[in-house]
This record gives structure tokens, sequence and C-alpha cells, in this order.
């Protein structure tokens, strides 16, 4: 006798605009299982997960939940069937409390102490505990994604749907969390992990699926399948398993630049208090120089925003000093608001990059020329001049930004969260560009690089910080490099 | 001193007169920005409401015209709302567009209906009704009691609007519009359709408060006799910091700005009328200055989709 | 119909409704044109050209009547300047208030159009009222004041030559120099400006405000030095919100504001005709407007949902 899955996707298509983002992908989960989504950056599985969770009606295909077939028309209906989402960028309202986000979507008269009561109880039940009258904005980044499990749970969520839970925890923090989802599953539930993490997919799923390119390319119970299978799977190709092994490892141990005398950037004793007293850097001295690669690790909050602009130049010290290079080049996490205007051309982004210094007329013909230099440069696929940024994908448009400040950044080069949301052929281009910018040596720039990817840090970086809590701590390498627990302790402050 | 102390009361009963029609449309505005839209068409909505209410109590009297401001009102929003929830436009362009458009369909309406040469128009008229017993409590018992039908109502206005957005449902559901919608919608809060009605919410407002200015306080109507109070409304929100008692207060304190012509009238200082002109104008600025409230602001306000 | 004919007949018809309606009606448009649009250009939403071309108007006719017997050569070149300073004045109000208390400055540029109007009430009825203090205007200027008409038996004035400078220079300006476009990266990108330029947005921001002013503010000093030759109250027919128009059909391109000016005088010079031979008020014009607004509003709905189409997906 078939035992009916807990959530069954089969047949999805579904287009944006032209382009075809899901291309008959199903998905068939078994109760009581955690079972995982895997695939790169674009490949789908969140637009298919947004189609579980009814948040958007797929073009062709069906849904069904504990065996029967269901139609979504709003996250509501799926809510009320017994699914709950626990999203990557937190889907909770940061000035209100805890007990009114879980409040939300509720009809009627409002009764704040009943749903207190009843988050309460989840607390007892299974040990996720936050405190009601908390204002979320608050809370740490662990405690949200507690909020947010808590949240369905109290709407009697069955299955439950996590978007990249691991990639604002600490080892730790996902440690726990996956300790949790054994012990929900245990007690009947279900959960769909979406990642695109083999290693942390392979540790806590019964079952795994992966998406291409829209496509359901691999459905199989966790035994059936090892690394390299899964990672075939996802790229399609025999790749190593993350950029970062690609040939990476080695810079660790094999690129040893000569190091120059003179530190290029240097801060003594910078402390960074923001617009609202928040101490954000304490007493922070650091040097670097050239040919280095600093890889910088540390969660939200710990700093490391602060300290990337702070040596950037983008923000200035509330006390201390900071030495750097008049120009240094910086390559932003949030591209599309603070690094490139999308509605110009390529050319007037890489003007933009000047506009602050220039003075009297522009040489568009030369500026054109340095463009088309930068483009084929750093193989930005689909650009010209005249292209407006916006036409590009993520990937050509970083590569763009990547080979724009490589220029400007002669002697100092900052990279925060670089390869964020690329695809796995774009964020190697784009981590080769910045070891080929240290690899001149003295004679090249000091490059500092931040990446909430452990791997990629470790694979580009030649010297290690960790932020946390506004201080910064040098990270000695282990003896082992398979060995990560230095790294874990010091995102915690424990080292 | 003795002539200024007379005066107090009638002057007060006056700022609540001139406060209702400001206290209406701001309450509106405040419904639709705390669902995270900024409507600068509250103007036209305002000044529609001030046609429509003349329209309508030429035909059926000064309840029919009422009825009539509110629609006319709601339907300026209703574009509005078509234009920046459907077609995704700037806010804020869209709004001032509304305001034009309404400022000029009734500026035509008005003249090839009633005639060039703005003759003063009589119409009927909400005259102050005495609320019996409650009227003649000692004090602000008159000034509280003795007003137009409309003022009564914006007194229950407030403690209902107050009650529906802290104490159910939906009241929260716009409250997090407005701050996150994506949390909203991932909520299973069906985001468009509570924008859409607050939007229709603020615009009837609006023509709510212009059939008031029309039926209630000044008794005619003149071409763009909305005089910026649709702007005035929206600092009113900012200066109330979104919040309901806040808006309601601050109504009060710039219909006491609108109210002090009067008193300038009837006090006959030596000074220029214009200055009071200008005075609610420059007492807008002035306190969006010095009370800088921005940082109150429901955190989705104005975003574009 | 009858009222399309006398709307073209009166904008177009004769040479003397082209050259000295049409153009003439275009004058202030041009330049509250250019002024709205150079502002539009950084995200700065001047809604005041109103209240900044009064003030503009204003100053000029104070030193046109305070220095008639002057020589025109040097009168007329006064009233320019100090219209433009004026109306950057004026903005320069809205601009502090932005910087230094983040007021909104659409709504406070509103409110300063309102106090304009009052003052310019004042003014035409005290200290600037002409010596019989009978009607609320100020005496005619002297014919020093007058500004040069541009074309023999037209009306046509000094104010369309600046504004027709002023359109070319401001195009080159946004193109071509390194100051204009910061104006153009503010507004297409102020984070990214910050960020990746380096560049000073306050201080931006702060500038074109005060060049938007100037601009408004010449346009108010070439309707009382070019056409009216006098102060009094109802200079500007809504000008400001009609520019609003002119610069956004025009895309915020200078050179196009030239056309879209035009167009818009046409439909003024049209419409008093209009008014007079086929009874329709003239205050249809203001409908256009906004009707104007609207459409390019949708149509930019449309073109960037094309643009979304062609662009690449973002990770999904």
């Amino acid at each position: 006798m078939t035992i009916a899955s807990a959530l069954a996707l089969a047949g999805i298509r579904h287009r944006f605009g032209h382009t075809l983002a899901l291309d008959d992908a199903h998905l068939t989960v078994a109760p009581g299982t955690v079972h995982a989504l895997l695939g790169e950056n674009g490949a789908g599985k969140s637009t298919l997960m947004r189609i579980a969770f009814g948040m958007l009606a797929p073009d062709a295909g069906t849904l069904a939940v504990q065996g029967r077939p269901v139609q979504f028309r709003s996250s509501a209906d799926a809510i009320a069937a017994g699914l709950g989402m626990v999203h990557q960028h937190f889907a909770l309202v940061g000035p209100m409390r805890a007990v009114e986000n879980v409040a939300l979507g509720s009809r009627g008269r409002l009764d704040l102490t009943a749903t207190a009561a009843r988050m309460r109880e989840v607390a007892a039940r299974t040990g996720l505990s936050v405190d009601p009258d908390a204002v979320v904005a608050t809370l740490s980044v662990a405690a949200q994604q507690r909020l947010e499990i808590v949240k369905a749970l109290v709407r009697g969520a069955r299955v439950l749907i996590l978007d990249e839970p691991g990639a604002v925890l600490t080892p730790d923090e996902r440690a726990d969390l996956d300790r949790w989802l054994r012990q929900f599953c245990a007690g009947g539930g279900t959960a769909v992990l979406i990642t695109h993490k083999v290693r942390e997919a392979l540790a806590v799923a019964d079952a795994i699926s992966v998406l291409r390119r829209g496509r359901s390319v691999l459905e199989a119970p966790r035994a059936d399948v090892d690394d390299d299978a899964v990672v075939a799977a996802m790229t399609g190709e025999a790749l190593r398993a993350s950029p970062a092994k690609a040939g990476g490892a080695a810079a660790i141990r094999g690129l040893v630049p000569t190091p120059s005398a003179e530190p290029v950037l240097a801060l003594d004793a910078v402390t960074l208090r923001d617009a609202r007293g928040v101490t954000r850097l304490r007493d922070v001295t650091l040097r670097v120089a050239r040919g280095e690669v600093l890889g910088v690790i540390g969660v939200e909050g710990a700093g490391v925003r602060e300290l990337l602009r702070v040596l950037a130049g983008r923000l200035a010290p509330t006390t201390g000093s900071v030495r750097r290079p008049l120009r240094v080049g910086f390559i932003p996490e949030d591209r599309l608001h603070d690094a490139i205007v999308p509605a110009f051309s390529l050319a007037e982004n890489l003007a933009l990059a000047d506009a602050g210094h220039a003075r009297g007329r522009l040489d568009w013909r030369g500026i054109r020329r340095a463009t088309a230099d930068v483009l084929t440069a750093h193989d930005v696929r689909n650009g010209t001049a005249d292209r407006l940024a916006a036409e590009l994908s993520g990937g050509n448009q970083q590569k763009f930004v990547v080979g724009r400040e490589r220029r400007v950044g002669v002697d100092a080069l900052v990279a925060e969260n670089p390869t964020r949301g690329l695809d796995l052929r774009a964020a190697a281009s784009v981590l080769a560009a910045l070891r080929d910018a240290a690899a001149r040596g003295a004679d090249g720039p000091a490059v500092v690089f931040h990446s909430t990817d452990l791997d990629e840090v470790l694979a580009v970086a030649t010297r290690v910080v960790a932020c946390f809590n506004g201080g910064v701590r040098e990270v000695p390498p282990p003896t082992d490099p398979e060995d990560r627990t230095a790294y874990a302790r010091a995102l915690v402050g424990t080292l | 001193m003795i002539e200024l102390g007379v005066l107090l009361l009638p002057f007060l009963e006056a700022s609540l007169r001139t406060a209702t029609p400001l206290g209406f449309a701001a309450l509106g505005e405040l419904v639709t920005e705390r669902a995270g839209v900024i409507n600068l068409g509250l103007e036209g909505a305002i000044i529609a409401g001030c046609f429509g209410a003349l329209a309508g109590a030429g035909l059926g009297g000064p309840y029919a015209g009422v009825l009539a401001g509110i629609a006319a009102g709601a339907a300026v929003a209703m574009v509005f709302a078509v234009f920046v929830l459907a077609l995704r436009a700037d806010q804020i362009i869209a709004g001032t567009a509304m305001t034009l458009l309404a400022l000029g369909i009734t500026g035509t309406l008005y003249r090839l209906v009633y005639g060039a040469g703005g003759a003063a128009l009589d119409t009927p008229t909400l005259a102050p009704w005495a609320l019996p017993g409650l009227s003649s409590l000692p004090g602000l018992g008159p000034v509280l009691f003795t007003q137009p039908l409309p003022t009564y109502v914006l007194y229950l206005l407030v403690p209902a609007l107050l009650w529906w957005m802290h104490r159910t449902g939906a009241g929260l559901a716009l409250r997090a519009i407005g701050e996150h919608r994506a949390a909203a919608e991932a909520a299973g809060v069906r985001s468009q359709r509570s924008r859409a009605a607050a939007i229709i919410f603020g615009g009837a407002m609006g023509g709510l408060s212009g059939a008031t200015l029309v039926l209630a306080q000044v008794g005619t109507f003149n071409e763009g006799m909305s005089a910026g109070r649709g702007f005035i409304a929206i600092a009113i929100v900012v200066l109330g910091r979104w919040s309901v008692l806040g808006t309601a207060l601050a109504a009060l304190v710039f219909g006491a700005a609108f109210a002090l012509q009067y008193l300038f009238q009837a006090m006959d200082w030596a000074l220029p009328y214009q200055l009071f002109l200008a005075f609610p104008y420059v007492l807008t600025l002035v306190l969006l200055a010095l009370l800088r409230g921005r940082a109150a602001a429901p955190l989705e306000l104005g975003r574009q989709d | 119909m009858e009222a399309l004919a006398a709307l073209w007949d009166g904008a177009f018809g004769s040479p003397f409704a082209f050259w000295s309606a049409t153009l003439v009606r275009a004058t202030p448009l041009l330049l509250l044109g250019l002024a709205v649009a150079v502002a539009f250009r950084a995200g700065v939403l001047n809604i005041g050209a109103e209240g900044q071309l009064l003030l503009g108007a204003a100053a000029a006719a104070a030193v046109a009547l305070a220095f008639g017997d002057a020589p025109r050569l040097v009168l007329v070149p006064a009233m320019v300047l100090v219209g433009a300073l004026a109306g950057a004045a004026w903005s320069g109000i809205a601009a502090l208030l932005r910087r230094r208390y983040g007021v909104l400055e659409v709504i406070s540029t509103i409110m300063l159009n309102f106090v304009a109007a009052a003052m310019v009430s004042w003014l035409v009825r005290g200290p600037m009222q002409e010596p019989t203090r009978v009607y609320p205007q100020s005496s005619s200027f002297a014919d020093a004041a007058h500004w040069p008409f541009l074309l023999n038996g037209q009306r046509l004035h000094l104010g369309f030559a600046l504004g027709v400078l002023a359109a070319w220079g401001l195009w080159w300006w946004l193109e071509h120099s390194a100051a204009g476009f910061r104006v153009r990266a503010v507004g297409g990108g102020a984070r990214a400006a910050a960020s990746a330029g380096g560049v000073d947005v306050g201080r931006t921001i702060s500038r074109v405000f005060l060049l938007s002013g100037a601009l408004a503010g010449v346009a108010g000093a070439s309707e009382v030095g070019g056409v009216t030759w006098a102060l009094y109250e109802g200079l500007s027919p809504g000008y400001g919100y009609t520019a609003i128009a002119v610069a956004l059909l025009a895309r915020l391109d200078p050179r196009w504001i030239l056309v879209t000016a035009v167009f818009f005088g046409s439909l003024d010079a049209g419409a008093a005709a209009m008014q007079r031979d086929a009874q329709v008020p003239s205050v249809v014009v203001q409908i256009v407007v906004a009707l104007v607004v609207l459409t390019v509003l949708a149509a930019r709905y449309v073109h960037a949902r094309r643009l979304a189409q062609r662009a690449a997906p973002e990770t999904a």
C-alpha cells in the first residue's frame, strides 16, 4: 500500500516573461522525512517552493498535499493546508513584536494574549522559545529563524519548507537546527530543505532532489547518492564540488606572495558608532599589505559590513585613524543599489566610478574605449558600451563591476560577498579575477575579501580574520587544513 | 485683555469647525500611508468632494451632497489606485497628476454648469446642531457640542479608527503591509486588495473633507478652494507620527491656524491680512522642520513596486 | 469641432498667432520646464516652480521700478540676475529644509507656492502698489525695463531667446560635463553614485535645487519684463504645474522641452481663442496637462515591462 506523500508537485511549468524558469519540474516528499532540494543559484528552487507555498500560480502542473490535490490562490490557502515556510530573508515585520508577527494573517478580532499562549505551548512542546513581547528587529538572527518556525507551527504546519536556512547561521546554530529538524520529523512532521550547499544537504537529508535549469534531474534516497553524483547532477558536468576546490585550496598553501614592506591599508584603534549610537566596530587595529588576500568572516551584525566600508573609505570611523590609498576599489554586496545604476549604459556606469572626482568635460570616447576593454578582459557576455546595465544578467553585471573596480583599485580592492546569487560559472570567474589581482604580489593591490561561504574564503585568502561583536581577531591557520573548528569558534566569539 | 477672553471660546469653536475637514482628510491619508502608499492626489480628492457636494446638494439637499462628495473623492482615489497598483507608477508623480486633473475637471465643470463669473453660489448647508444636554455642560460644553454634524462624525471616527487599527486582524495586516509587504504576503495577507481598499478609503475621506468644507464651513464653491489642504493633511500625518491620536491632535492645531483669520478680523489688528493667509503654510514648514517625524514613517511608504 | 478649429487658428492660424501668441505663451513654459526637468533628473521633485516664478517676478519688478532711469543695457540684465537670485533663494528654502531637516520637498515647495502668492498679494496692495492706490498692481515699468523684442512687429521677446540658450546649455551640461553627469547619477541611483562614485549626494541635490529655482526665477522676470511690464496677482495661471507636464512629456530632455513647451504654448494660445470664439472654458488646458502626465506614466509602465522582459533573469 502506498502511503500518500506529504507534498507532491508534478509537471510544473512557469515562465517569467521570456524566460522559462521551470520546465516539467517535480518533487515528491514522503511524510516524516527531511527532503533536500538542491540546485545552483538560478536553477529554479525558490520559484518551485514559492509555487508550493501558494505565492505564485504555476502556468501548468499539479500540487497535492497529503495525497489530496490542491490549488492555492495565496499563501493563506497553503497555510490552511498545513504548509509553513521559513524564508531565506525572513518574512518578519521588524518594528512589530513577535506575537504580532505570529498573529499576522488571522482575521476578525485580534487576541494577542491567546496568540502568546499558543506560542508558549509550542515552546513547551518543541523547545523553540521566543519572547512574545520582543520587538523582532532586536532579536538575533537565529532567534528570528526560530520565530519563523514557531509562527508556522502555531498555524498548525505539518510540512515545513526552509529556504537556505543555513546561510545565516554559524556552524553551531546549524547543528542545532539539524537536530531540531530530525526531532520534528520523528514526531510526524515533514521538512523540505532548499539549499545549494551539497555538504549541508547530505548531512541531514533522507532524500534528495536536484533541479538544474528548471528541470528535475535527480530524485533519490540519500543512501543511493554521493557528493559527486549530486554535484554532477547540479552542474551537468563533472566539475569539482565547489569553485573553492577547483584548484583553489592551493591558495593557502602554495601562493605565498612577497610581503611588501609597507602595508597599504592600516587601521589603528578604529571605533565606529552608527547613526543610532550603536557601536559597530570596537578598537580595531589591522594591517593589509600588497599581494595579500585578507579573508574576512563574520555573521550578520558582527561588524563585517562596517569594517569593509571603513577599509574602502566609504565610511568614516568615529575615533581612530585609517590609512588607505586615495582610491580603493569596492565591490558591494547589493550590486543593484550600491554598485551600478541599472538604467545607465555600461559606459556611463564605468564613468560612475570617477563621478565624484571628475571635473570639466567628460571624454566619452575614451570612456567607451575603456569600457570595451573591461568587457573583453572580464568576459562579460552580451555587453557593449551602450548596452544598459539592466539588460545584463546578474553574473555579467558582477563581472563588469569587478572589472571596473580593479581599474580603480590599483592599490587596494575590497570585495563584499561578490559571489552572492551567482551561478557557479560566474562565481568562479569572479573569484579568479580576485586571485589574479592578488597574484601580482608586491606590484598589485591589497585584496580584502568577505564571503558568507567559508569554503570560498579559505580557497582564496592568504590570511583570515573574523569579526565578532565589533571586534576583529586573526584566526591562525589550523595544522589540518580540513579542520574548521577554529573558524566556527571565531564566528561565535569563543576562539 | 477682556476682548481676547471673550473671543477665546468662539475661537475654539471655530477651530474645531475648521479642523474637521482637515481631520477627515488627514485620517484618511493616515490609513493610506499606514498601508505604505503616499497619496498626493488627496488634494484632488478634496476638491472633487467640494464640487460633488455642490452638485449633490443642489439636486437633493445637504445629505445628498455629503454622499456625492464622498463618492467623488473615492473616484479620484480609484484612478490613482489603478496607476499605482496596476501600472506600478511612481506614487508621487501619479498623485500630483491626479490633483492637477481633479482641479482642472472641477474648474471646467463649475464654469460650464454654473457659468464663469464666480458669483457666490448659495447652497443648502449643514448648520451647527446643539446636542441636547451635552451642549449645556459648563466650560467647553458649547464649544464641543454645538457643531455641525460632520464634526460629531469626526468625534466618533477617531476611536473607531483606533480600535480598527489595533484590535482587528485587518488593521494588523494593514500596518504590516506598510512596514514589510513581503512579510505580510508570506503570512497570507492579500496586500494588493488591502492597499486598494486603504487608498479608496483615503479618497472617500478626502471627499468627505471637501463636502464638509463646502456644506458646513464656507457655504459656497470656489475654484481651487481646497487651497492646499490636502498637502497640509499629509503634513499633519507626519507631524502626528502616523498615529491616530497624533494625527487628530495635529489636525486640531492646524484648524486653529486657519481659524486665526477669523480672530484677526474680529480683533482688528494692524497687520496685513496676507500674513494670516500665509500662516498655515508657514506653520506647516516650521513644524515639519522642528518635529522631524520622518523616522517614524512606515518603512514601505512610497516604495515603488 | 468648431472648438478645435478655433484652437488651431488661435495657435498657428497666422504669423501673429505663432510668433506673438504661441511662442510668447511658450516662453515661461520653456524656462519652467527646464527648471522642473533639471531638478527631476536629480530626483528632486520641485513642484514649487510656481512660487519661484513669483519671487523672480517680484524681485525683477522691484529692480525695474527702483532703477527705471538706468540704461536698458544695464537694467535688463540686472532684472535677469535678480530674478534668478530670488528664484534660487526661494527654492533654496526648500533645499535647506530637505537637507537639514529631511522635509519632503514635494510638500515644502507647494507650501512655499502659497506663501509666495500671499507675498505678491501683499506687495501689490502695499509697498509696491501703484500711486493712486486703487488697483492691486504695481506702476508700469519705464521703457528701459521693457525687454527687447526679437522680431519686428511681433511680441516675441528676449525671454524666449534666453530659454532656447538655456535649453541647449542645459543639454550640453547634462550630457558632457562632470557636474551634469553627477546630477544624472544621483537621479539614476543615489546610493550607487555615493558608494561607487564618491559623489556628494547632498551637495549635488542642493545645487540642482538652486539651479532649478534660478531658472524659474528668470521665467518670472521674463514675464514681467517681456509681457506685462508691471507686477500684479495672477501672473501665473498654473504655469508651474503645466511645466511638469512639459518636462515629463519631453522625457526630461532639454532639447525636447523646446518642442513640448511650444506645444503647450499653442494649447494656451489656442485656448484663449477657443473660449472667445467657441465658448469652451480655457481651464480645459489643465485637464490636458494632467492627462498628458497620466499617459506618460502609463507609457513608462509599458516600457519598463518590455525592458524587464528583455533582461536576463535574476537567480530564481
